[in-house]
């Protein structure tokens, strides 16, 4: 009896299939299925019963996740839009500078060094309301005599959110976009500038659709950086309080660990990736039009 | 509508001065080409005229005004740059349109002025391309377009044919020419190729290492070169130049023994003794037979043959006289075999004397 010899190619491929069947594949399959499941932390046996879409109809048909949802969007919305106009502004005014130029680059990348878990608790310390930085500032300066509630309030503490992000993560787009700055041609700037242009409009019309492409690969790092946030935010505010800060992550990581309902928590998580997906493809689909307007697809 | 005046104009690069101090007149509607070999600073001066670059010393004026510290969208110059520079995110009719669009002119005139300029450059099959679909040619004359849609005081081209092959590069340069008689303005053009400065310039003004060398009509500087530099630089082949002395009875003495007369022209003009450098080009130095009538024949020159280019309408030798190679010219040609040994006579009236240790002409 001849044995069957297995191919080549299926030699060559299957350490590196039992590795990724090991660490995404089964993860990803257990977490899929257990979402059909009424699966708890504390009671293994729950694992192996089916109820089917229920973890799923209980997500949609909840205000808690549609609102920790929409919380999610909006300060990815807001938080994208200021750091890529910060981070603009930033690149513009270093691309400008002819001394330590080296330097300040380096600077301008610290905030991106440190864990976000340590920002969180810089932040929340510069916003707590007794002995904050900022409280502090603002009464010494006279200003107020308040302790304003910055991590307590409804929108002072999504505020101090997006200001922590911001401050953690405007130097990816001013990386990005800095780069995006030296790869500019001279000449078009050059013939802008004969053509009459203004510096205003040099850039408006020249600069800017050369930096698109890095913009949009900024964003859409970021947009998936923001869709999954969940340190800066747990630290900061535990997504309290009464979840007036509750983003998507939060909640979901309460729900599974703190709840142990890890099976409607895995339900959230996969609804969740549904958006990011839309803004990975979204930015991917701008980047693309961005890059092919300069001739630069294919 | 414009002059242009340059004033003892100077760039430096830090402590590296590239341009020392040039002095140049351009009357309206003047085509001036500016020659000279790479790195001379031809593309420094047109960029300085234009605002791109600063000046670090003396003045530029455009039509009367001095523009040294005038931004370039206030020159009301166009210019074409040596590597097209077109706007690649821009299709070719929004190429054509940006600076009138900048501008806020109303959109009717600007389609007419593109659509102008697009008949004339024969632009219409690819108006809604990008650059990035287009041949070196057609970028070419886009950029070239964009250049005219403005109806600028002047037009600044920096080498604008170089990256064209050699059929198109004629054509072109016919295009440019119709061009200026067409819309008669002040035109300063950039290039390193003497034909394209012949045949385009109503003034050539040919650059050396950041100097000037000489300006004048083609036909001046062809004719009448002032050093031997500017002899071997205008005219394809290069000006021969030959290594001598002037001896007694007015004759010049040459290595390997070869001797001529003194040229009429220079006769007292140079004394014995004197080192020269004799100049002449090869339509000047014919075999017998081959050749034209000459003013002043010099006495026959035995001279083999050492390769030979037949060029068509003619065949260019290339010979050995006085221990040099030189060129020379055989018009009405028949075949000729490498060795052949030929008797040229050389046209005395067309030679050109230079001082051998300033490398002036004597005239
Ligand atoms: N930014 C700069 N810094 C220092 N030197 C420069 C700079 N730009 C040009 N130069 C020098 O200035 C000189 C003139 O340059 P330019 O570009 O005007 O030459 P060009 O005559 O246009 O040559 P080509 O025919 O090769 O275009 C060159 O020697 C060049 O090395
Ligand atoms: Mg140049």
């Amino acid at each position: 009896m001849r044995r069957k010899k297995i191919p080549t190619w299926f030699v060559l491929i299957f350490p590196a299939l039992v590795i990724l069947a090991a660490v995404v594949l089964v993860p990803l399959l257990f977490s899929l299925y257990s979402s059909f499941t009424p699966y708890k932390l504390t009671r293994p046996d729950t694992l192996f019963k089916w109820i089917g879409t229920f973890n799923y109809q209980k997500a949609i048909n909840s205000a808690v996740f549609w609102a920790a949802f929409g919380r999610t969007v909006l300060l990815l919305t807001i938080a994208l839009n200021l750091e890529m106009l910060l981070g603009l502004g930033l690149a513009l005014l270093v691309s400008r500078v002819t001394r330590g130029q080296r330097a300040l680059r380096t600077l301008m990348m610290f905030p991106m060094m440190f864990s976000p878990i340590l920002v969180g608790f810089q932040f929340k310390f510069i916003f707590n309301d007794n002995v904050g930085l900022v409280n502090n500032a603002l009464q010494s300066l006279g200003l107020t005599n308040e302790a304003i509630p910055w991590l307590v309030d409804k929108n002072l503490a999504m505020f101090s959110i997006i200001f922590a992000e911001m401050w953690s993560s405007t130097s990816v787009f001013a990386i990005l976009i800095l780069a995006g700055l030296f790869a500019i041609p001279q000449d078009p700037l050059e013939a802008a500038k004969v053509d009459g242009c203004t510096p205003w409009q040099t850039f408006r019309h020249i600069t800017l659709p050369f930096l698109m492409p890095f913009i949009y690969i900024a964003l859409a790092i970021r947009s998936l950086d923001v869709a999954r946030a969940y340190d800066i935010v747990q630290i900061m505010t535990n997504g309290g309080p009464a979840r007036r800060t509750e983003l998507l992550w939060t909640l979901i990581g309460r729900t599974g660990y703190v709840d142990a309902k890890m099976g409607y928590a895995n339900a959230m998580g996969y609804i969740s990736i549904v958006m990011a997906i839309f803004f990975t493809i979204f930015f991917f689909r701008k980047l693309n039009a961005a890059r092919s307007e300069l001739g630069m697809a294919g | 509508m414009a002059s242009v005046q340059l004033n003892n104009v100077v760039k430096k690069y830090g402590a590296l001065e590239v341009v020392h101090g040039i002095n140049l007149d351009v009357a309206h509607n003047e085509f001036v080409v500016l020659v000279g070999p790479s790195g001379c600073g031809k593309s420094t001066t047109l960029r300085m005229i234009a605002g791109l670059e600063e000046i670090s010393g003396g003045e530029i004026s455009i039509g009367e005004q001095v523009v040294n510290d005038l931004p370039p969208r206030d020159r009301n110059i166009s210019m074409v740059f040596q590597n097209y520079a077109l706007y690649p995110h821009m299709t070719v009719r929004e190429n054509l349109g940006f600076s009138l669009k900048i501008a806020g002119k109303e959109q009717a005139e600007i389609d007419r002025a593109v659509n102008e300029a697009s008949t004339i450059l024969a632009l219409e099959d690819y108006m809604d391309r990008r650059p990035g679909a287009l041949s070196g040619g057609q970028r070419q004359r886009v950029a070239m377009g964009r250049a005219i849609v403005r109806h600028p005081d002047v037009f600044l081209f920096d080498e604008p044919l170089s990256n064209l092959d050699a059929k198109l590069r004629a054509q072109m340069r016919v295009e440019i020419k119709k061009l200026h008689q067409k819309i008669k303005t002040t035109i300063i053009y950039v290039t390193h190729d003497q034909v394209e400065a012949m045949t385009l310039a109503d003034r050539i003004v040919i650059m050396r290492d950041g100097f000037i060398e000489q300006q004048g009509t083609p036909s001046e500087v062809f004719e009448h070169p002032v050093n031997t530099f500017v002899a071997t630089f205008i005219g394809s082949p290069p000006m021969n130049l030959l290594q001598g002395k002037v001896i007694a009875d007015n004759q010049l003495a040459f290595a390997e023994g070869f001797t001529l007369p003194v040229p009429q022209e220079f006769v007292g003009a140079v004394k014995a003794g004197q080192d020269i450098v004799l100049g002449f080009r090869a339509d000047n130095l014919m075999p017998e037979n081959h050749a034209l009538d000459l003013d002043e024949a010099s006495p026959p020159i035995k001279m083999p043959i050492v390769v030979s280019e037949p060029l068509g309408t003619e065949t260019l030798l290339y010979t050995r006289l006085a221990g040099g190679e030189i060129q020379a010219k055989m018009l009405k040609p028949r075949p000729v075999v490498d060795g052949e040994v030929l008797t040229f006579h050389l046209d005395l009236a067309r030679c050109h004397l230079f001082d051998a240790d300033t490398q002036k002409s004597l005239r």
